[in-house]
């Protein structure tokens, strides 16, 4: 009931959002549809001429058909980039085995003895098709039609990976949040459009044939029609932004964004977190969001916004231990305390940039940067029986990175032995690790602490008010009391969410605030 | 009917490969206006396959048809075809046509006025027995075998074509209605002008249809003649051993009551009786008690019908 309540809410507020989504979803289903029953009747048809074709391109479209949905929009955005062309696209290579198959079993499927009297009546084969065949393999045909089209509808919520709109901006953006209510805004409606493009077409092949053909004709009418509500002007303005959809949808990201820096006429595009940055560089939109650390930032040469009103909530990077580790082993404290403050954000992007683009070691790079800094040595001989140091992280190459720097440290500086775990997964994972004593050590984020470990309260949160100093102290104090856990210094760098653009565009335009960036779009 | 015409069908030397297997051998055969020739043999034969040459659904490898002194090859085929019936044993009515709609098709090809096409559609289903009030409107599917036979009849006469062609239209229906249907079909008045090719492995329609039988087996011609000719003047074994199971039958519907009685018209000739009435349709009326109409009895009529078989058997060995 409440969730019922809370979608009900959420609809109103975001209703033209939802109006425009639907239509989007529409136009892209009836778009691909018509180009797939353009390509696929015609060559069903062939088929039905050329038996023995007939296994090659079914087989050929079958295969299309196994192409998982999220794969096939990842091939075609290299051809294609991003937007309603790789998404139609996409569509209109999974209708395509229904339409053919169904045309051919359509055209099969009419009594042999029928086209023979025909032919024997004195038609000819214009006429035969026209008249006789077609008309006779409409129901099949249309049945296959109306498959292709409760696939394209399930599969078009997939478009809003590639900023091609549709109801899927709100499913996805609720999977990245785990917010059920968001996921179900985009998901009733999908649902409900293809039961009733289901229903609608299930009740055009119930016709008969004669009244098939009308309703035919008429469709490949409509279906451009419907096909065009895709291109129904929508808001622009002087920029276009590109948004993964958990910043679209959580509360500290785009919603509070906008309201904090007044960020109007920003007409925005909903796609893969992963594709965000692929397209800032390729100029397919402006202004994306993204993580302050991120190595493509410096690969694609884009400008981190500066945050200038403390909107995205502080993500520290922390080590968080296991107090008994340290009362064990106080020669570790200030080994570990040599990286407290050093990594600077730009430092950090480096790193980050060598491991995810240049694809080098974690550890050679945590070696090489330990070298820059003057605090690499060789790693002492480990003493047979020496204590053992269990250091986890996360499976993302910042954590990788951290915990290569850590072990160096404690080689070099230490008698004690070393373990690393890596890729334990994500947040949770990580932190049920270290309470469980399964490892001693793991680098986490300020932000993630407070919001997804402890989840205070929202007041609570407000009144951190987004300070580095304060959200760190709250987080230690929590992390003492309640589960025996200590937050040692920070490591210098804020892994946060932050706006990017271009660095050329934001250069000519002067934006290197998101004050800037309001103030431009104010103009 | 005088055989002196120049013939409407001639096909010379018609040959017709699958593969490897060669299905028509250097067919030859004419047929006059007016006439019914029944292609008749066992199944595989090659007779559907000679059919079809004839309005060149297959194509010849070798060989030449022509329909009225034109060669079919000098014709559009969809041309050549709405000149010539065409009757399926499978009917293959239109099913999304109504039984209206199925009979127009023709003559709706050749763009013939729908007044004249309406008129001609409701005159052609009441002679076939199929009421147009009731049945014009219906779908192929609402109607019997019988029925949808009579209406793949009715289409193939609709435009009038000199010409019809029939593979096998009786094949699919019971004893019964096959009969009746056959029999209406030998009485209707729009077949009788025209020149009909029939193709049937039953003998005994052939021999009720036929003004000429041409025999087939393997692919090549055994016989071509009158049924007459056929029974009692094989040409060869096979033609003898296709006959023999209904040998007596096929006497009896062959031989009239001129033949068996040839010196006493007055007693061939009774009141209900002419001298081409057959022997089996004599003997049908004597059987139901139509006794006060003949001047002969049964016996009479069994011991002259032994004779005649004789007098052809003799004839025969001469």
């Amino acid at each position: 009931m409440e969730t019922l309540s809370a979608l009900f809410v959420f609809w109103r507020e975001q209703a033209g959002k939802l109006g425009e989504q639907t239509l989007q979803h529409i136009g892209l289903t009836a778009g691909s549809l018509l180009l797939g029953v353009l390509l696929g009747v015609p060559l069903g048809l062939l088929l039905s001429r050329r038996p023995r074709w007939a296994p090659a391109v079914l087989g050929l479209a079958g295969v299309l058909q196994t192409v998982p949905s999220i794969a096939l929009l990842g091939f075609l955005i290299p051809l294609l980039g991003i937007g309603p062309k790789p998404a139609i696209f996409a569509l209109f290579l999974y209708s395509l085995l229904p339409i053919i198959r169904n045309t051919l079993a359509g055209i099969q499927g009419v009594p042999p003895a029928v086209v023979e009297a025909a032919r024997g009546l004195g038609l000819t084969d214009a006429q035969v098709l026209r008249q006789v065949e077609l008309p006779l393999a409409l129901p099949v045909l249309m049945a296959g039609i109306r498959t292709a089209t409760v696939i394209n509808v399930g599969v078009a919520t997939l478009a809003a990976y590639v900023a091609a709109g549709g109801l899927g901006e709100f499913i996805f953006g609720g999977i990245a949040l785990n917010n059920p209510v968001m996921i179900l805004a985009g998901a009733l409606p999908a649902a409900g459009l293809a039961l009733a493009f289901d229903a609608l077409l299930g009740g055009v092949q119930r016709l008969s044939t004669r009244r098939l053909g009308q309703v035919g004709t008429a469709l490949l009418v409509v279906l451009p029609l419907l096909g065009a509500l895709y291109l129904l002007p929508r808001a622009t303005g002087k920029l276009l932004a590109g948004f993964s959809p958990e910043f679209v949808g959580r509360a500290d990201g785009l919603p509070s964004l906008t309201k904090t820096y007044g960020l109007r006429r920003l007409p925005s595009v909903v796609l893969a977190p992963a594709l965000v940055y692929e397209a800032a560089r390729h100029a397919d939109v402006d202004v994306i969001d993204g993580y302050s650390t991120d190595g493509r930032i410096r690969a694609y040469d884009l400008r981190v916004l500066r945050d200038d009103r403390r909107v995205f909530p502080p993500y520290y990077a922390v080590p968080v231990v296991r107090p008994a580790l340290l009362l064990q082993h106080p020669e570790l404290a200030p080994v570990l305390a040599r990286l407290n403050g050093l990594i600077s954000d730009s430092a950090m992007t480096n790193l980050n940039y060598r491991a995810d683009y240049l694809h080098q070691d974690p550890k050679a790079i945590a070696e090489a940067y330990l070298r820059r800094r003057g605090l690499w040595r060789a790693p002492r001989a480990a003493a047979p029986g020496a204590p053992v140091v269990r250091l986890g992280s996360k499976i993302f190459a910042e954590q990788y990175i951290l915990i290569e720097m850590y072990a160096a440290l404690i080689r070099g500086y230490t008698d004690l032995a070393v373990q690393t775990k890596t890729g334990l997964g994500g947040t949770t994972i990580c932190f049920e690790a270290l309470r469980t004593g399964a490892i001693d050590l793991y680098p986490e984020y300020t932000g993630t602490g407070l919001l997804v470990l402890l989840q205070p309260t929202p007041a609570v949160v407000d009144s951190l008010g987004g300070q580095p100093a304060a959200v760190l102290g709250y987080v230690r104090r929590e992390f003492r009391r309640r589960y025996q856990l200590e937050w040692l210094a920070p490591l210098g760098f804020n892994n946060t969410y932050a706006l990017l653009m271009r660095q050329r565009q934001a250069r000519q335009l002067g934006i290197a605030s998101v004050s800037d960036l309001g103030h431009f779009l104010r103009q | 009917m005088p055989d002196s015409l120049p013939p409407v069908i001639r096909v010379s030397s018609l040959s017709k490969r699958f593969g490897a297997h060669a299905v028509v051998r250097e067919v030859s055969f004419e047929l006059a206006a007016g006439h019914t020739l029944v292609l008749l043999g066992p199944s595989g034969c090659g007779k559907t396959t000679l059919l079809k040459m004839l309005n060149r659904l297959i194509e010849p490898d070798a060989g030449t048809v022509e329909i009225n002194d034109q060669d079919v090859r000098h014709q559009r085929p969809e041309a050549l075809r709405r000149g010539m019936g065409y009757v399926i044993q499978q009917v293959g009515l239109l099913p999304h046509y109504t039984v209206a709609e199925n009979v127009a098709v023709v003559p709706r090809l050749l763009g013939q006025a729908p007044a004249a096409i309406a008129e001609r559609t409701t005159a052609l289903l009441a002679r076939l027995h199929l009421p147009p009030a009731r049945y014009a409107g219906q779908y192929p599917h609402q109607l019997s075998g019988g029925q949808q036979q009579r209406v793949g009849l009715a289409r193939a006469l609709a435009a009038d074509p000199p010409i019809v062609l029939l593979d096998e239209p009786f094949g699919a229906l019971d004893p019964i209605t096959r009969a009746s249907i056959r029999r209406e079909f030998r009485e209707l008045e729009e077949l009788r002008r025209k020149t009909v090719v029939l193709v049937t492995h039953d003998v005994t329609e052939a021999f009720e249809l036929a003004d000429q039988i041409l025999l087939l087996d393997a692919g090549q011609v055994q016989q071509l003649g009158t049924p007459r000719e056929l029974l009692f003047r094989p040409a060869n074994d096979f033609v003898r051993r296709f006959f023999a199971a209904e040998r007596l039958a096929l006497q009896l519907r062959t031989l009239t009551l001129g033949d068996v009685f040839p010196d006493n018209t007055r007693q061939a000739s009774g009141a209900s009786f002419t001298t081409s009435t057959t022997v089996n349709e004599a003997l049908e009326a004597l059987t139901t008690g139509d006794q006060a109409a003949a001047s002969f009895t049964m016996a009479q009529l069994m011991a002259a019908f032994g004779d005649a078989l004789q007098r052809e058997e003799d004839a025969w060995k001469r």
